[in-house]
């Protein structure tokens, strides 16, 4: 599979690197300082970014994302913005970087698929990370998506099971994100001890690259996931340092991950 | 509109809309569901429960002094207010604990509004001896206060929600969060007829006790069926639970009614069918309260059972395809209505029964004399005193009562 995405896991893997797919939440604490944020990830290595867009009841998140989108919305985040004012702005100060929306189906379908494939794909959107749309109910909007070539990229979770979990990968697009942990969004002391084999399975069957994400909050963290995978994702860490001290904080955030993720 | 049915689909509503982690868990109660549902002994052990400790079957009470009153069609009251714990919720919790225990699981969460599911749910595990976990709105919490106290008696720990808008939504988001984690051993119970499937079927059945009773129970009071039944509708459970008898019963009109707040055009209420726009909320597709960003709006009613932004994906499609009737009930009216059942029956409804029932007396009299209307009594308003009593009495009230 070729595309943004596949170049940007293939150019980290050339480096002898892992990739790093930093998340971070649009319009949190306002559109333009978010934008601040996702430049800062790219300097600190980020590869690809996740583009959060916030709604109003995250089931997948913990609460520091929960945190985040409520601190979005209130700033006036919504799709049709993040797609007009942020991804813009993020694709103009890195102009390298694949960019990956995450956000839930209702948030979609209010903008209607096809509508959004094609403002996304416009505006210079990879692919798009829906945790609540599994495979069952997925036909449609991956058609939309296809037809626009914007990559839905599925999830694993623990409770997946192996012939599932083959099955998932086998119809990814852009790339599969194993959820590490059986939980919401947040970082974790510690992670399951089977996660690696879950990896490894996932990765001996998937036409396109496989993270891990849910948990990982620290550069030994990512080291020992970044072995049994071709990246990690980061999400809480970096949202909760930019809240805290702002988009260099987030910088630091990635910069450290990047160093356990060095092969 | 398609009205081709697959399991877990009731046209273009329901479906399974869930992070994949809770997706083998779903598939899991859906197997464990079918197989108890094959089970004659698994039916025999609900019915023997709801018998012996919820007091069922409830009674079909005449309401003579409203009948008179409102001078139309006969009506009568199906008294869910007079099941174990003091509303219909206890038949779906009854059901589904035990099917958890069947499924082999330790513990249990819920969400709860009103706090009647909460109260249900805590005493369903303290029968079976399962530890629960009730997961609240923190506003809720404040103006349940009565049914917080009963579920800490009957040993379940409330956890009071703080995100969103404090309420029902914000709790049900709050528990699935939580299943996400305590997957492996935990069952969530929900409490309406609303969530991923299997969960709309299985209280759907669980639920439809009501309506199958009334069946029996008018042919022998006025030995026909009812020619119209009415019932207040959250999520929808109490609702789907006496309607779904009859859907193929041609004959019977079938009419839900649902919180109109403040009013219809005030923005605040809990009308998703009369307002909402499809979307999708706790795992399946239905008609939501939302905005044009598909940002799931603040429900408002007087009644915290009410007090949800979505609806059942099966009542979407029933009202939909128009078997059901959807009308709207104020805060206000609701109010007097209570009232009105108190001084006229002795009953004290919930307040979210009190939203039928301020709908029934106009139905009554377009159905007109020599029919009969069933209201759907669906819990006693005990839990709702001190919200009652801090809005004063409506002075139309006041002076009848004086
Ligand atoms: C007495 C009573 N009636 C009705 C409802 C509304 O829920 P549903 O529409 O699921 O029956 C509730 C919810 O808490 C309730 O307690």
């Amino acid at each position: 599979m070729s595309g943004a995405i596949a170049d940007a896991f293939a150019r980290a893997r050339a480096r002898g690197e892992g990739a790093l797919v930093a998340y971070a939440m649009a319009g949190d604490p306002d559109l333009p300082r978010s934008v601040d944020v996702f430049a800062a990830c790219v300097e600190g290595g980020a590869d690809i970014l996740e583009i959060g867009v916030a709604f109003s009841d995250p089931i997948a998140d913990g609460p520091v994302i929960q945190g985040a989108s409520e601190r979005a919305l209130k700033a006036g985040s919504t799709l049709r913005r993040v797609l007009d004012e942020v991804v813009p702005a993020v694709r103009e100060r890195c102009p390298q970087t694949p960019l990956v929306v995450m956000t839930y189906v209702n948030v979609i379908m209010a903008l209607g698929e096809e509508r959004y494939a094609k403002l996304a794909r416009e505006r210079g959107v990879s692919g798009t990370i829906l945790p609540d749309l599994p495979p069952e109910e997925s036909i449609d909007i991956r058609q939309a998506f296809d037809r626009e070539g914007l990559e839905l990229i599925p999830l694993c979770a623990p409770t997946t099971s192996p012939k599932r979990a083959e099955s998932i990968a086998k119809d990814a697009r852009g790339f599969v994100y194993c959820v590490s942990v059986a939980g919401v969004t947040g970082m974790r002391s510690q992670l399951p001890a089977d996660l690696s084999e879950r990896l490894e399975l996932v990765r001996r069957v998937s036409p396109v690259p496989v993270v891990a994400g849910f948990g990982i909050s620290s550069a030994e963290q990512a080291r020992v996931v970044g072995a049994h995978a071709d990246g990690v994702v980061v999400g809480s860490a970096i949202v909760r340092a930019a809240q805290a001290d702002g988009p260099s904080a987030a910088r630091q955030v990635c910069a450290d991950i990047k160093r356990g993720l060095k092969r | 509109m398609d009205t081709k049915t697959a399991p877990g689909r009731f046209g273009r509503y329901g479906g399974r809309y869930v992070p994949e982690t809770l997706v083998p868990a779903h598939q899991e109660l859906e197997l464990a569901y079918a197989e108890a549902q094959k089970d004659p002994s698994f039916g025999e052990q609900v019915a023997q429960v709801l018998r012996e400790f919820v007091g069922r079957e409830t009674p079909l009470t005449p309401a003579r002094r409203l009948t008179t009153l409102w001078g139309g069609a006969e009506v009568w009251l199906k008294r869910e207010d007079l099941a174990h714990t003091g509303a219909h919720k206890i038949n779906n919790t009854i059901g589904q604990v035990l099917l958890a225990k069947r499924m082999g699981k330790k513990r249990i969460i819920a969400e709860t509004g009103a706090g009647q599911h909460g109260v249900a749910t805590a005493t369903a595990c303290a029968l079976f001896g399962l530890p629960c976990e009730v997961y609240m709105g923190a506003l809720d919490v404040e103006r349940q206060s009565l049914n917080v106290f009963r579920m800490k008696a009957l040993g379940a720990t409330v956890h009071a929600v703080e995100s969103g808008s404090r309420t029902l939504k914000d709790a049900m988001n709050e528990a699935m969060r939580v299943w996400v984690a305590q997957i492996h051993d935990t069952h969530y119970v929900i409490g309406s007829a609303a969530g991923p499937h299997p969960y709309p079927t299985i209280v759907r059945d669980f639920q439809s006790v009501i309506g199958k009773e009334v069946r029996t129970q008018s042919l022998v009071a006025f030995g026909q069926l009812p020619d119209a039944i009415i019932a207040c509708i959250g999520g929808g459970s109490n609702a789907i639970g006496i309607l779904h008898p009859f859907i193929g019963d041609k004959n019977v009109r079938l009419v839900g009614v649902e919180a109109g707040g403040h009013g219809l055009d005030s923005g605040q209420h809990g009308a998703s069918l009369t307002l909402g726009t499809e979307g999708v909320l706790h795992g399946s597709r239905s008609l939501v309260l939302q905005d044009e960003h598909g940002q799931i709006m603040e429900a408002h009613s007087i009644s915290a059972g009410l007090d949800y932004p979505g609806v059942g994906p099966e009542l979407a499609y029933l009202a939909k395809t128009g078997r059901v009737e959807v009308r709207t009930a104020t805060d206000d009216e609701a109010l007097k209505a209570f009232y009105e059942v108190c001084r006229n029956e002795g009953i004290l409804p919930a307040l979210e029964s009190s939203h039928a029932f301020a709908r029934a007396g106009e139905l009554a009299r377009e159905l007109g004399k020599g029919k009969y209307l069933v209201i759907n009594c669906s819990g006693r308003g005990d839990k709702d005193v001190a919200t009652i009593a801090a809005r004063g009495v409506p002075p139309a009230i006041r002076l009848e009562g004086a």
